[in-house]
């Protein structure tokens, strides 16, 4: 190997090129990493839970917390309104906390970290050294940079880049380290946006989540480089239950990147996180995803569920959020990124991409619930279904009577590719007060002919065709993903069509 | 399995009721909806599909006190033949028109063999599913008359079914209407506490139907109406429903094209101030080729009125070429009232073209001020532009006569 190649492959969106060449139209991520796991005993049960929390050394308040959800998860029953099917889920046929043997004893710097380890995040193209990021085609400048905390199975393996936020003060570490060294803050946020009793994958999630990041942004600061974290399921059998909370203090901006992948299994698998931003006055937070858990294969065996709570709570005035997704992966995808937009003049976006090929089914949207006055909201959804899955757009927007001269627009198109897939869209409307104005569109489609012949007649084929139509019917999203991942998120549109058309 | 609370409900209210005596086909019908009825229970407020209207006033034992429309009938002046159907009971008077036959459920309900057979229940009980519309089985199992309309060839004069006296009837009318055959249906007047109406239309291969409905203006109207269409062939189903006040109105309809090249048209104007709650509940299925449908409603409320608007346009697996369109919008007269909106696509085919639109706000202060600014009186303006936005709706009549006439019955409402 050359000394180039080697530094592109310390690149996010160079590496997932290369691969997405070398093995197009198959998932790219589902190889598995061969090492010694310990595992917690299969099953849930109080005693799970307490081991779960030992493991991570936590509190007795903590370790009380997560008691009260799991007893609470445990007279709840599973949601059935989302428009997916999928076999019963044996919650005792599970493991619920998994992680990499020499992990036992945390490794104090990256550089005690399993050498197997950091190989995992290499292949998947996540630099765990830090070193700059070559972002995109062009050479980027000097300080672009981002830190990652990489997740694996049910632990953290690592964070980079501490020291230097640690010097803009801000905290960027995983959650389990928080609940020790950051005790008052996890105590007044955890659970403050996605309460315990929220609903029952989140309830579970509050019981028995392992790991998760946790951000700090203080006052006034601008984080000085994008924070991500970066999750991946290896253990077979395992469920990922993953914890992330966000407070974005004062004035303080940050821009967050999330990506997942999964090993290819003939089993499903379960992952069920929670994500918690809290915004405060004139905040500004970009959350983006690229999900790309293994979607299961062209027969629809194996892949993972995804029962996803993700919610922003707008509390301070002039706040933002914005949720920007690409949902390529899963066999099942029930996920709703949510923003409860309670501070005056307050702003919530949501852009998202969906697409679902084979077997696959996702039921995704967002909430936008407005309670601030002169509170705004915009929804861009674009579903793509392929092969025979199901796309579902499930979406709620709320203007309460307290939240005058609002304004909403959602926009949710549906194209689709093949006579066997379904596209449908659920909005939930609902208006209390005059001086707020809410426009909704929905639109389903095809592919367009006309363009697919003219693309042809310059000598494409026909995937080459779709994929280019299909990324210019996702333009307004993709153009809101940071630089790390709109080139990837590109490449996956293409993938994940891929042996659908003819 | 139907939860003990909701078992209850059922037990009371089907207590207070009274399965009409006859066997033959009607009777089969009756058993059949009364057992499906039994396995779903009554609807609650924690339903999906009631979860912005609360149901109980409508599936309460006794009705609530309402008083008696006084109003003159919307129709008085257009030439129809008229069915009355005073306290419950229909009954008619001099020649019928042309081309149509007419019988009432109570009366022919006993025999053996009837055309209406295939039609009453038959249609509801498709139209139950997959969504579960309890007060229609029940409405099924226990009416106590309705009409039976054979429309066999071209009918040249509106037929209008005109509701008087009070109560708390539960009415099932069945329509068929054979093919190349074609009726303007009108009905009006929905007096008494409580009112459940279901009105099946069968309509054969190149048949037609229009509907047009006025509601009226009694303030104290408790009425769920259950509207179910199958669709041949290049027929035409069309729809438009006018409704001011009334404490509580839900207007369901169930639209099936099954045959090619068919086209449904569902459309509703609705103006409402105070308690008045209005529910418009549509379900479009679309199981064949190049179909056509289109549902337009437009609410104007004010003063604490609430406006709910769910509707679905389903696309089946090979229904192709598809042409789906909706569009539901509220114009909110000021900051009490409420607007609560659920419009769906569920679509199993490709090569269609569906969209909805749903719209929400204020009446819009640039035109308000350019027409006072030219001399127009404030109350004037506002009317105008109500009359405005709920024109798109009006203009699902088809017939130009009756267009006009609700047009200027609309423009009076608004003067009073």
């Amino acid at each position: 190997m050359t000394a180039l190649d080697e530094k592109i492959r310390e690149g996010v969106d160079r590496e997932t090129v290369e691969q997405v060449k070398a093995l197009s139209g198959t998932y790219k991520h589902g190889w598995n990493t061969e090492i010694e796991m310990e595992y917690a005993p299969k099953g849930l049960s109080e005693d799970i839970v307490r081991l779960i929390s030992e493991k991570n050394d936590e509190p007795e308040w903590m370790t009380d917390w997560r008691l009260a959800a799991y007893r609470r998860w445990v007279g709840m029953t599973e949601p059935k309104w989302a428009m997916v099917q999928y076999p019963e889920i044996d919650f005792q046929d599970q493991y619920y906390y998994a992680r990499p043997a020499s992990m036992t004893e945390k490794p104090k710097s990256l550089d005690e970290v399993d050498p197997k380890l950091l190989e995992t995040y290499q292949k998947l193209g996540i630099p765990l050294k830090e070193q700059a990021i070559l972002a995109g085609v062009e050479p980027a400048p000097e300080d672009r940079k981002v830190a990652v905390d990489a997740v694996f199975d049910s632990v953290s393996v690592g964070t980079t880049f501490k020291a230097e936020l640690a010097k803009a003060g801000v905290i960027f570490c995983s959650i389990s380290e928080a609940i020790k060294e950051h005790p008052e803050l996890v105590k007044k946020y955890l659970g403050s946006v996605v309460p315990q009793s929220d609903n029952y994958y989140a309830t579970l999630n509050s019981a028995v989540f392992s790991d998760g990041s946790f951000v700090y942004i203080p006052k006034g600061v601008r984080c000085p480089m994008e924070l991500s974290t970066y999750f991946r399921i290896n253990a077979e059998n395992t469920g990922q239950f993953e914890r992330t909370l966000i407070i974005a203090d004062e004035g303080s901006y940050v821009s967050y990147l999330e990506g997942c992948t999964a090993p290819q299994r003939d089993t499903a698998q379960l992952h069920a996180a929670v994500v918690e931003i809290v915004v405060l006055d004139d905040a500004e937070v970009k959350y983006s995803t690229v999900q790309n858990w293994f979607p299961g294969d062209e027969t629809g065996k194996g892949g993972i569920y995804n029962f996803v709570t993700k919610r922003a709570d707008c509390r301070g005035a002039r706040s933002k959020v914005m949720w920007t997704q690409v949902e390529t992966g899963s066999a099942v995808t029930w996920k709703y990124p949510s923003c409860i937009l309670r501070g005056d003049d307050s702003q919530g976006e949501f852009y998202s991409i969906a697409i679902a090929n084979n077997f696959q089914q996702a039921d995704t949207g967002t909430k936008m619930v407005h309670l601030g006055k002169n509170t705004k909201s915009r929804i861009v959804s674009k579903g793509i279904s392929a092969g025979k899955a199901q796309n579902t757009y499930r979406g709620l927007v709320s203007m309460h009577p307290k939240a005058k001269d609002s304004r909403n627009y959602t926009q949710c198109d549906s194209l689709l590719i093949g006579s066997e897939c379904g596209a449908h869209t659920v909005p939930y409307i609902e208006v209390k007060n005059n001086s707020s104005r809410v426009e909704h569109e929905a639109t389903t489609s095809k592919v367009d002919d006309d363009q697919l012949f003219y693309c042809r007649s310059r000598g494409m084929d026909e995937e080459e065709a779709v994929a280019l139509v299909v990324n210019g019917f996702c333009k307004e999203v993709l153009q809101a993903l940071p630089m790390e991942f709109a080139m990837e998120a590109q490449q996956l549109v293409a993938i994940s069509l891929e042996g659908s058309v003819g | 399995m139907v939860a003990q609370p909701k078992l209850d409900a059922l037990n009371a209210r089907l207590d207070a009721l009274t399965q009409s005596a006859g066997g033959g086909w009607l009777g089969a019908a009756r058993e059949d909806a009364l057992g499906r009825l039994k396995a779903v229970g009554l609807p609650h407020r924690r339903d999906e599909y009631w979860r912005y209207t609360d149901p109980s006033a409508l599936v309460s034992v006794a009705p609530a006190a309402g008083g008696e429309d006084e109003e003159a009938d919307p129709f008085d002046e257009i030439d129809c033949f008229e069915i009355t159907i005073e306290d419950g009971e229909p009954s008619w008077r001099g020649d019928l028109p042309e081309g149509i036959d007419i019988g009432s459920v109570a009366q022919e309900g006993s025999a053996d063999i009837h055309w209406a057979r295939d039609i009453y229940g038959v249609l509801e009980a498709a139209g139950s599913r997959p969504v579960t519309r309890s007060l229609a089985m029940l409405n099924t199992a226990f009416a106590t008359d309705g009409l039976l309309l054979h429309v066999h060839g071209t009918v040249d004069m509106p037929i209008h079914i005109r509701y008087v006296g009070g109560g708390d009837p539960i009415l099932h009318h069945c329509v068929k209407i054979d093919s190349q055959a074609s009726v303007t249906l009108l009905e009006s007047g929905y007096p008494g506490a409580r009112f459940n109406t279901v009105m099946e239309v069968d309509i054969a291969d190149g048949g037609a139907c229009d509907h047009i409905r006025i509601q009226g203006r009694g303030a104290d109207r408790h009425a769920n109406t259950h509207l179910f269409a199958r669709l041949g062939s290049e027929s035409a189903f069309k729809s438009f429903t006018l409704s001011q006040n009334g404490t509580l109105t839900r207007n369901e309809a169930v639209l099936d094209l099954t045959g090619d090249d068919a086209s449904a048209h569902v459309a509703g104007a609705a103006i409402g101030a105070n308690a008045f709650h209005h529910d418009d509940t549509v379900f479009v299925t679309h199981g064949a080729l190049n179909c056509e449908s289109r549902q337009v409603f437009k609410k104007v409320l004010r003063d604490g009125a609430t406006g709910v608007f769910q509707g679905k346009i389903l696309v089946k697996e090979g229904a192709q070429k598809t042409d789906g369109y909706q569009i539901s919008q509220s114009l909110l007269l000021d900051d009490d009232s409420v607007f609560l909106a659920k419009p769906e696509l569920e679509i199993y085919a490709d090569d269609v073209a569906c969209s909805h639109g749903s719209t929400t706000g204020a009446i819009d202060e640039t035109a308000l001020f350019y027409l006072r600014s030219r001399g127009v009186p404030r109350k004037d303006a506002e009317d105008l532009l109500v009359l405005s936005f709920l024109a798109e709706a009006v203009e699902e009549i088809a017939d130009e006569e009756l267009r006009q006439h609700v047009t200027d019955l609309l423009e009076g409402w608004l003067r009073d």
